[in-house]
């Protein structure tokens, strides 16, 4: 085991355990606990390094791919997308930009860029990587997804409807579990997710390290896993649909401090 | 400046106004017409989970044009259908309550990553309390602790339980219940499993 992770493992073992916690908000009071030193630093390491190595046909770095802020700006580029891009005539996740950059600074075709994009808990993805690298940029910034381009606002409304649609064999929508207040799914607390005041924590936090899986995730995993768990086929990642309902609730949780890339349960 | 603040802070609260956070949007045929052709689009067929389920059948279009709460008067006849549609079983419906309880616990089933053609659960547990020793349950659906033991286990309270797992929308259309049977995540002898979780007065529900 990686020493890393066996110190996160022994730490959330240790947390669980402790008997002062009350049942109710024990997992607040972990994430509270294990916010301060994530191990997610790890993969930030590993995103810089990839950030800035040339490869591809092109043999080109990713340093010059422009998130929104300016060709290799980092600083609060995360924080402000999901945004329109002009060069791309859409709006674009933070998922979907690395890919784009991928392609057109590396000269990599779509297949080869989004070969690995999910990792396991031996060898994050690259994309993780570089997602958590970018992200840790905007850490203590507000979150501001573009919404006055026309684009921007079609992106949320598509997004919005998205959320209500009820599709798929068990007739599942994003509102089936995470529609109402309080509910829960076995001993998972479901956030719903139409309203700010439970998704600005959420937004927040992602990317993720994930305790349970040893694993660092993006919203694009959160997306593609949400979806399989409705029993619909798979969505192609960084595609409109995904990117819309991150924008979507990105915008809702608009103003909130980002504080990732955090550590989740 | 004051003047200025003021047109900001207009201008700042018009722009919150025209972006309808956390409102339920109206939808239109034409809305659920966009949203299958971009999921046409964007999705892709992985193992079981062919594309083809992005497809809304009749009962799905009319609960997402009337989030989820359609007039009586089109509602009542798709429920109908629904209803003579359920291949309801001769004979006792109760199966085995101990296959039943695995059944209820396992959240796999019609998923991608699920192997065609196994049956596995009825991801019971996720959205109900069904035995009140397992602590692990949701609840996103009403409990079903004492199913059984309130309702008896007459051969009607049989087939109206049968036909609620088999399919939940011929009772309620828009039901947030899936319709196990007939999205044949579940077999006949797993929903009389599931029955017999239910009924049988030996099952922990009933306890």
């Amino acid at each position: 085991m990686h020493p890393i992770k066996l110190a996160v493992a022994l730490g959330a073992a240790a947390l669980m355990t402790a008997p002062a916690l009350a049942q109710k908000s024990i997992y607040a009071d972990y994430q509270r606990m294990t916010a301060e030193n994530a191990p997610t630093e790890l993969f930030e390491l590993e995103g810089e390094e990839t950030w800035k190595k040339r490869q591809g046909p092109k043999n080109a770095s990713l340093e010059a791919c422009d998130l929104g802020m300016g060709p290799g700006v980092l600083k609060g580029a995360y924080a402000a997308l999901p945004r329109y891009f002009a060069d791309a005539g859409r709006v674009m996740d933070l998922e979907a930009r690395l890919l784009h950059c991928m392609m057109t600074l590396q000269g990599r075709s779509s297949e080869d860029a989004a070969k690995r994009v999910f990792g396991n808990e031996n060898q994050a993805s690259e994309m993780e990587a570089l997602s958590a690298f970018v992200a840790r940029h905007s850490h203590g910034m507000k979150l501001a997804a573009g919404r006055w381009h026309a684009k921007e606002r079609e992106t949320f409304e598509l997004g919005r409807k998205l959320f209500y649609h009820r599709a798929g064999p068990w007739d599942f929508s994003c509102a089936s579990c995470h529609g109402e207040e309080g509910k829960r799914i076995r001993m998972s607390d479901l956030p719903k997710l139409s309203e700010p005041k439970y998704v600005r924590p959420l937004m927040a936090t992602w990317p993720a390290y994930r305790v349970s899986t040893s694993k660092i995730v993006t919203l694009q995993w959160r997306m593609n896993d949400c979806y399989r768990q409705m029993r619909m086929p798979e969505p192609v990642f960084g595609s409109e649909t995904t990117v819309a309902l991150i924008h979507y609730m990105t915008v809702t949780a608009e103003g909130e401090i980002y504080r990732g890339p955090a550590i989740k349960r | 400046m004051r003047r200025l603040t003021t047109i900001a802070a207009a201008a700042t609260l018009a722009a919150c106004a025209s972006v309808p956070i956390g409102e339920r949007p109206t939808l239109s045929a034409g809305d659920l017409e966009q949203v299958t052709a971009v999921f046409k689009r964007d999705f892709r067929e992985r193992g079981q989970a062919k594309l083809e389920r992005v497809v809304l059948d009749d009962v799905q279009r009319l609960c997402n044009l009337h989030n989820d709460n359609p007039p009586e008067t089109l509602a009542k006849p798709l429920e109908e259908a629904q209803h003579k549609a359920i291949p309801v079983p001769a004979g006792s419906l109760i199966g085995d309550w101990k296959r039943g309880e695995r059944i209820a616990q396992s959240g796999r089933g019609s998923m991608w990553s699920d192997q065609p053609g196994v049956q596995e659960g009825g991801s019971c547990y996720n959205c109900h309390q069904l035995s009140p020793k397992v602590e692990a349950f949701g609840t996103i659906g009403p409990s079903l602790a004492g199913y059984g033991k309130i309702r008896g286990t007459s051969a009607e309270m049989q087939r109206y339980t049968y036909g609620r797992i088999y399919n939940s929308k011929a009772y309620n259309l828009c039901s947030p219940m899936p319709r196990l049977g007939h999205a044949g995540t579940l077999n006949e002898q797993q929903i009389k499993d599931l029955v017999g979780l239910l009924l049988d007065p030996a099952s922990p529900v009933n306890q």
